[in-house]
């Protein structure tokens, strides 16, 4: 049990386009203990489901070292899909048959695994054994799928983008089934874009961007390199008379701000003491006359992360109007 | 056991997705025996048709229309098939307006006008082109004459072949079941794949240690348990229905079926081994069948093509399949009538599954 679950070394993966070669995967060095869960973060397009389909067999690298569980792919991938479980970005199972239908065929093809009843259990499903797949709901087809990655008992699952399109309810509902897979000492690597789950489901998160890994670290550890604990958001009066909006380099030298980026619709401070912080941006406002129209504050999530790693937000559909330029004192691009 | 046996439960989902369907079901066994029986009625052995004829009324057209009831009477008075007269149709005669009559031939409405002249003769219009207007003309004209007091010199007779085995249904039949065994391996297995692959199936399937040929057997499996079901029930309705005769030996028919379905399977196999949109293996499927419908000789012969085509005709295996249940079925042939046709079959089943497992794309 010394070896890890995953190692990669220098991954690369390219595709033919139209204006040059597409770089999917660029370079990923990645090492994945034994029973942790780790997550891959990324906004669309960050080469994600790339990774995880190499690590899964399905896809072939343009170079680099893979070894799953000690093995590698092309050698002994018999032994390695006895031995792992996965969920691809988009599977349809087919409509007519049943929940309990599709988990027992998948039970067929390993050779030891759970009692197809234990794992539809498991992910919650029993009242729908004997319902066909087209009467599920989007979010119980995906704990179907879930299931179907569990059935052959897996030391590591991979799971691509599992709550996407989910509502709440069944997001916890899924993150409860990784967790308890999680909790049974087995290893579970993740891609999503939804950094809240990333935060509470992961032991590591690797945030990636144009198929390289940019950070690397556990949820806690990442917010701590922002250096600040805290973000302060707060817009200004629009009907303001005065003639030009401050510029984000203004409030840098206020107390405690470590960094300042423009938002859709105001500015967001990362500070180290909210209680010194806000007085200051009071005065300095004061003092400009101009009024403010919100202020909050919160903690630091692995969203500034990404935020301040790269300029952009994690998912286009977030402050898709405007993309904020990057935090102004550690710019990246 | 079987609980544990990935062929076996491969096996059932294809089984189920099928029955789970009513419409499918319907789609292959229900309209193959619609078209046969809607087919044998359209072309059952009927007494021959009316003529339809448009007289002008003019002098003499009296006489005319008399020996013409007088005709359709004795038609009418002769009970025994095995007069003569009852092979000759009845002729619907009309007594019309010059105007009115041509103006019915121009339109297609009478295929033959008939107009009567001085002393006795008269005059056809008609449409040469139209082969029933040829017809018409050749048997009015004759039972004109023999009113008149022709006699034939040279006494015939006509010898009709209606027995089961040499009418068109007992043609048709055979040429239904191939036809049917086409569909299904495409459909059946070509567009299922295409299915599975854009639902990324296959793909989720290749991330298991399922074996793969497991995969592949398992939907051949299939489609030789929905191909017998198939050939019986379009058999019995040939049997049963229309009294078709099964002179050769059954268990050929269903060895030749067979052969056919598998090498139907394996060019859906071929189709579908790379294609990734529906739309793209529908396109595939129409290219390979529709030849085959045309030059098949599935609802006429295929000796009446060209020369020149005979050969590509021949290496098709509908037109082996077809022929090759024809001649067992209605003609009693043994297995070394059909053994060529049999080759061809295996042929295509060789080469579609070598080519197909070579290609085929999993994801
Ligand atoms: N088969 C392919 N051919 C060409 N380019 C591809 C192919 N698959 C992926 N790509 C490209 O590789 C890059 C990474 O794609 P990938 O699917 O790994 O992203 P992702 O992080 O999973 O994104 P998402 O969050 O949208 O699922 C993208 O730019 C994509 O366009
Ligand atoms: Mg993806």
């Amino acid at each position: 049990m010394a070896e890890c679950a995953i190692q990669v070394q220098n991954l690369r993966k390219e595709y033919p386009g139209r204006s040059g070669p597409v770089h999917a995967v660029n370079g990923i060095d990645l090492e994945i203990q034994r029973g942790e869960c780790f997550g891959l973060l990324g906004p669309n397009g960050a080469g994600k489901t790339t990774t995880v389909e190499i690590l899964e067999g399905l896809n072939r690298p343009t170079s680099g070292a893979v070894q799953v569980l000690g093995l590698e792919w092309g050698e002994s991938d018999r032994a390695i899909r006895e031995r792992i479980g996965v969920t691809l970005q988009e599977t349809r199972f087919p409509d007519k048959e049943t929940v309990r239908e599709i988990v027992t065929l998948f039970r067929s093809f390993y050779s030891r695994g759970l009692d197809p009843m234990e794992v539809i259990a498991r992910v919650a499903l029993e009242s729908k054994a004997t319902a066909f797949v087209e009467q599920l709901s989007g979010g119980q087809q995906q704990r179907l799928a879930v299931a179907i990655a569990l059935v052959g008992d897996p030391e590591i699952v991979f799971l691509d983008e599992p709550t996407t399109g989910l509502d709440p309810q069944s997001r916890r509902q899924l993150w409860d089934v990784i967790r308890d897979f999680r909790d049974r000492g087995r290893t579970v690597v993740l891609t999503t874009h939804y950094m809240d789950e990333a935060e509470r489901l992961c032991d590591r998160v690797a945030i990636i961007d144009h198929g390289q890994i940019i950070a690397l670290g556990s949820p806690a550890e990442l917010i701590a390199r922002m250096g600040g604990e805290h973000i302060v958001e707060f817009a200004l009066d629009s009907a303001d008379g005065s003639a030009t909006p401050p510029t984000v380099e203004s409030f840098l030298t206020l107390d405690s701000v470590l960094a300042a980026r423009t938002e859709a619709d105001g500015f967001a401070l990362t500070v180290q003491a909210p209680h010194r912080a806000i007085p200051a941006l009071l005065d300095e406002l004061e003092r400009g006359g101009r009024p403010l129209a919100r202020l909050t504050t919160r903690h630091v999530s692995l969203e500034d992360v990404f935020v301040a790693l790269t300029g952009r937000h994690l998912r286009d559909d977030e402050n898709a109007r405007d993309s904020p330029p990057p935090m102004k004192g550690r710019r990246r691009f | 056991m079987l609980e544990s046996s990935p062929l076996f439960q491969l096996y059932l989902v294809r089984l189920r997705d099928f029955y789970r369907q009513p419409a499918r079901v319907f789609w292959v066994y229900g309209f193959p025996t619609l078209m046969a029986i809607t087919l044998g009625f359209a072309f059952r052995n009927r007494p021959p048709a009316p003529i339809q004829l448009d007289l002008v009324s003019a002098p003499g057209s009296g006489a005319i229309k008399a020996a013409f009831d007088a005709h359709n009477t004795r038609l009418r008075q002769s009970s025994s098939a095995a007069d003569p007269i009852a092979l000759t149709p009845p002729i619907d005669v009309a007594l019309r307006d010059r105007d009115v009559a041509m103006r019915r031939l121009k339109t297609g409405k009478t295929p033959l006008v008939l107009e009567p002249g001085p002393n006795d003769s008269c005059s056809y219009h008609y449409d040469p082109t139209r082969p029933e207007a040829s017809l018409a003309r050749q048997t009015v004209d004759d039972v004109l004459q023999e009113a008149a007091g022709r006699s034939n010199p040279r006494p015939v007779r006509d010898v009709q072949v209606t027995e089961p085995g040499s009418r068109y249904i007992d043609f048709l039949i055979p040429g239904l079941i191939g036809l049917n065994s086409m569909g299904g391996g495409l459909w059946g297995v070509g567009f299922l794949l295409v299915n599975f692959r854009v639902a990324k199936l296959l793909k989720r399937f290749v991330a298991t240690p399922m074996p793969r040929r497991d995969f592949l057997l398992a939907l051949l499996g299939a489609r030789l348990t929905f191909v017998l079901p198939d050939l019986a029930v379009l058999l019995a309705l040939g049997v049963w229905m229309f009294g078709m005769p099964i002179r050769g030996s059954l268990a050929l028919v269903v060895a030749l079926e067979i052969t056919g379905a598998l090498a139907f399977a394996g060019i859906g196999l071929l189709v579908a081994c790379r294609a990734t949109t529906t739309e793209a293996v529908s396109g595939l499927m129409n290219l390979v069948m529709l030849p085959m419908w045309l030059l098949s000789g599935v609802f006429f012969s295929s000796e009446r093509f060209p020369e020149a085509l005979q050969p590509v005709i021949k290496a098709l295996p509908l037109t082996q399949l077809v022929g090759g249940l024809r001649s067992v079925m209605l003609e009693g042939a043994g297995v070394v009538d059909v053994a060529p046709a049999l080759a061809i079959l295996v042929a295509w089943t060789v080469v579609t599954f070598t080519l197909a497992l070579r290609f085929f794309r999993w994801s």
